[in-house]
């Protein structure tokens, strides 16, 4: 329940929701969306990218000079957890055609077309389970251009706008014109999608579509797609060797500069083993528990963005890592689902975003980063939003419109997991407005990639949120689920081929050395190894007393002593 | 009295994790594996465990209820009863006696999605410990979900294949069901053959959906693309920002 002192709000918001009903009935927009202008200037003045120590520049590596997200250029900045030396490349501990880091959904497509397209056998080395994936706790959607009003150009244009057109337009092509084909894909896999009576698919709005083109499974798309995979996956196992709780570490190349596989680490046992294989991808996904700048995040437990630093290591180029996405709804009571995902499929449905007075401050529909900056411009310069008994800040997130628009039961039938998620404590959401606020939710950027999935480095493949240029510095809801999908297929498709004709030469891990003196040259001084694996919630009094084992991190140190924001506040 | 900045994380002014033990307000005393720890009273179990300086490796996945990483067996001091939940969701209470249950051990049958039909043979070829069932509800009790997991066992016999999917839409796979039933049934992974089943043989087909996939493959799109590609950043704006909105 809400405490006492929010009642007065609370009663507001029950005011002001005849007169916003009617609103929201009529075929205009409830508020006015911002033009290109207004859009520009709440983004500068409360982005939190915008904020003068949100960047820095990188000192070493294929990105040097550029700025980045300063918790990004730390992470660059690090220790490798190896030596060259160390390691004995002459007897591979695995081989196989295409080595996968990563077990989410770009992972588990990649793995089957591989298999389908090109007889290719995989290897998925994966930190957690398979499927301890961001792509499992995707909720509301994905868009695909799939209505009769719509257009694989009308998602596109959408998509770029949504981008501030500074997207990669082969990737967003490749993106908008292989989503309907990804819709049949899942389908024919088993996937269960919401329709319509006529069987056709249900399509609701997200923020900045034209059209309604977000596809779902009730509120559990990515755990229905993500089990449909995986499963699909587990058929397999002859063509598809899975390792979990064996994340990479470092990637291996050859003597010809190819990528010729990883060094996995056994979260278990602590040993290192080295894979060979003909091509490989990285489908690591993103980098929410880095907890940028102090948010909460909506990801999942492993997303510390290890593909970013071993791809960086052997020399692969990112783009746009100065570019960080807020979910503009985040829970932000109760404290125990602070951060916590609301997807935006409540907002598509017609549930508004208000302040502490109940009423509406911006188009519920604006592209993420702008109705991000608009909740927060809303809190701390308008004074319009409501403060939670530990101190966080939120504006309410009125959801009983719902049924009150579709008809009793659509909330029960299509936001399950939501009715669930604040049931627990007492906050029925058909009766009751959600506080949120905006909560660490994507990497914007990432490896810079072509539309084959290819880099810069042969043989080194990405896909899925690892990447970056798709989705320029603000990708649209429904884009990422589509993302992997799109991207997880056509890896497995290029890496496939390419896994065919390759010969590796010896391989070698001296540019582990190469960077490492690259950091010493450039007068890098840090304790950080990276990958960070997992982030530490352990209170501060308990990591002091969590000592590093001979009071050196290097090599082999356990996960419990790699912690970005430990350095930073040491620093 | 506002704690957070322009433009800052939006964090609490007392956080259990970042401001020390001292901080927090109240704690309770809970068993973790049998262990003794004092953890704040409004903590998740999950919250409770990496308070106490545990560093989870197994048993956390996506922390906001939707992986089944963290189910969790507990019993709560003068209660004979053997209660479950999922560690990211479920708050501690005081005397609470808990170890998680990151794994249950289970064998996924294997099949050939196309060569299966949706009908009960499907389900006594791949999942014949379905039909153990002694229809005792154990599995609904245990089920931190709240689905009322007997009902698509009893579908499942049915070969009600519609309402197996239906019933077992929201389930995480956590394991709780199958650790706690006495006809050793797996429930989740008979449920997702059913939902498979559903999504390939049972739905009602989109005819426009087929229409657009031929469009895109018979590249009817191309000529369009090929004009928004080409356009400058300026021409891409004004064209973005004067298009209509269904």
């Amino acid at each position: 329940m809400y405490p006492e002192y929010m009642e007065e709000s609370l009663r507001k918001v029950v005011q002001t929701r005849a007169a916003r009903l009617e609103l929201a009935r009529k075929s205009v927009p409830v508020y006015p969306p911002m033009n290109a202008e207004e859009r520009r200037r709440v983004l500068e003045d409360f982005h939190p990218d915008y904020k003068p120590d949100a960047l820095r520049p990188v000192r070493v590596g294929p990105n040097k000079g550029e700025k980045l997200t300063t918790e990004v250029a730390d992470l660059l900045e690090s220790h490798s957890w190896l030596r060259s030396e160390q390691v004995n490349l002459d007897k591979p501990d695995f081989e196989t055609d295409l080595l996968i880091i990563g077990g989410g959904g770009a992972g588990c497509n990649a793995a089957l077309i591989a298999m389908q397209q090109h007889g290719i056998r995989s290897l998925i080395a994966t930190k957690l389970r398979m499927g301890d994936a961001n792509t499992m706790m995707s909720q509301g959607g994905m868009q695909a251009a799939v209505s009769r009003t719509d257009s694989p150009t009308k998602h596109y244009l959408d998509a770029i706008g949504g981008g501030h057109f500074e997207n990669k337009p082969e990737l967003v092509k490749a993106l908008t014109e292989d989503g309907p084909g990804v819709v049949k894909w899942l389908e024919d896999l088993g996937v269960v999608w919401d329709k319509e009576e006529d069987g056709s698919i249900q399509v609701l709005h997200g923020g900045g579509t034209s059209r309604k083109r977000m596809v779902s499974c009730r509120d559990y798309t990515g755990a229905m797609i993500m089990r449909t995979l995986m499963d699909e996956v587990r058929n397999h196992p002859d063509m598809i060797t899975i390792k979990e709780f064996m994340p990479a570490v470092e990637l291996i190349m050859d003597d010809e500069g190819r990528c010729a596989g990883a060094v996995l680490y056994s979260m278990d046992s602590e040993e290192f083993f080295t894979v060979k294989a003909k091509s490989t991808l990285i489908a690591t996904g993103g980098y929410g528990r880095l907890h940028i700048r102090g948010f909460d995040t909506t990801n999942h437990y492993g997303a510390t963005g290890d593909g970013l630093v071993m791809a960086y290591r052997a020399g692969a180029k990112l783009m746009y890592m100065d570019s960080v996405q807020y979910h503009p709804t985040g829970a932000s009571f109760p404290e125990q689902i602070a951060g916590f995902l609301i997807t935006e499929k409540i907002r598509g449905a017609g549930g508004q975003p208000l302040n502490k007075d109940g009423e509406l401050f911006v188009f519920p529909r604006e592209p993420r980063d702008i109705e991000a900056s608009a909740i927060i411009r809303e809190c701390v310069q308008n004074g319009g939003g409501i403060e939670t008994p530990s101190g966080r800040l939120g504006v309410w997130l009125d959801s009983p419109l719902i049924d009150m628009l579709h008809g009793e039961g659509y909330v029960a039938h299509q936001f399950p997991a939501m009715y669930r998620q604040y049931i627990r404590y007492g906050i029925d959401i058909n009766k009751l407005p959600m506080l949120i606020y905006p909560s660490l939710h994507y990497q914007n950027g990432g490896v810079e990639i072509n539309e084959r999935c290819e880099t810069n480095i042969p043989g080194l493949y990405v896909a899925g949120e690892a990447t970056g240029g798709l989705h320029g510095r603000n990708r649209l809801m429904g884009n990422s689920v589509l993302d992997y999908n799109v991207f997880g297929r056509r890896a497995g498709k290029s890496a496939g081929a390419y896994a065919k004709t390759v010969k590796l030469g010896k391989l070698s891990l001296a540019h582990l050395d190469n960077y490492e003196k690259e950091l010493a040259n450039s007068g890098v001084q840090t304790n950080l190894v990276a990958p960070i694996l997992l982030p530490s919630y352990a209170p501060k009094d308990v990591r002091k007393r969590q000592l590093v084992r001979g009071g050196n991190v290097l090599p082999g140190a356990s996960v419990v002593h790699n912690r970005l924001q430990e350095e930073r506040s040491d620093a | 009295m506002t704690s957070v900045s322009a433009g800052i994380a939006n964090s609490p002014t007392t956080s259990a994790a970042d401001g020390g033990r001292e901080a927090a307000e109240r704690l309770i005393t809970v068993y973790i594996m049998g262990k003794a720890y004092e953890v704040p009273a409004e903590a998740t179990i999950m919250g409770a465990i990496e308070y106490a300086g545990h560093q989870i490796i197994r048993g956390a996945g996506c922390r906001e209820g939707y992986c089944g990483a963290c189910a969790t067996l507990y019993r709560l001091p003068g209660d004979y009863k053997i209660r479950t939940g999922l560690a990211c969701m479920t708050l501690v209470e005081d005397g609470m006696t808990l170890a998680q249950i990151p794994s249950v051990p289970a064998e996924k049958a294997i099949y050939d999605i196309e060569k299966l039909r949706p009908n009960v043979s499907a389900i006594q070829q791949m999942y014949p410990t379905v039909f153990r069932c002694v229809a005792c509800g154990t599995c609904t009790k245990s089920c931190p979900q709240g689905l009322q997991v007997m009902d698509y066992v009893q579908a499942a016999k049915r070969g009600d294949i519609a309402a197996v999917m239906d019933l077992s839409f929201d389930c995480v796979v956590c394991g709780l069901c199958m650790l706690r039933c006495p006809a050793e049934i797996t429930q989740p992974l008979m449920a997702i053959l059913a939902k498979r089943l559903y999504g390939r043989y049972l739905r009602k087909d989109s005819p426009e959906l087929a229409e657009r996939v031929k469009a895109v493959e018979e590249g009817v799109y191309e000529a369009e693309y090929a004009e928004l590609m080409a356009m400058g950043r300026e021409a891409l704006s004004e064209r973005y920002y004067a298009r209509d909105s269904e």
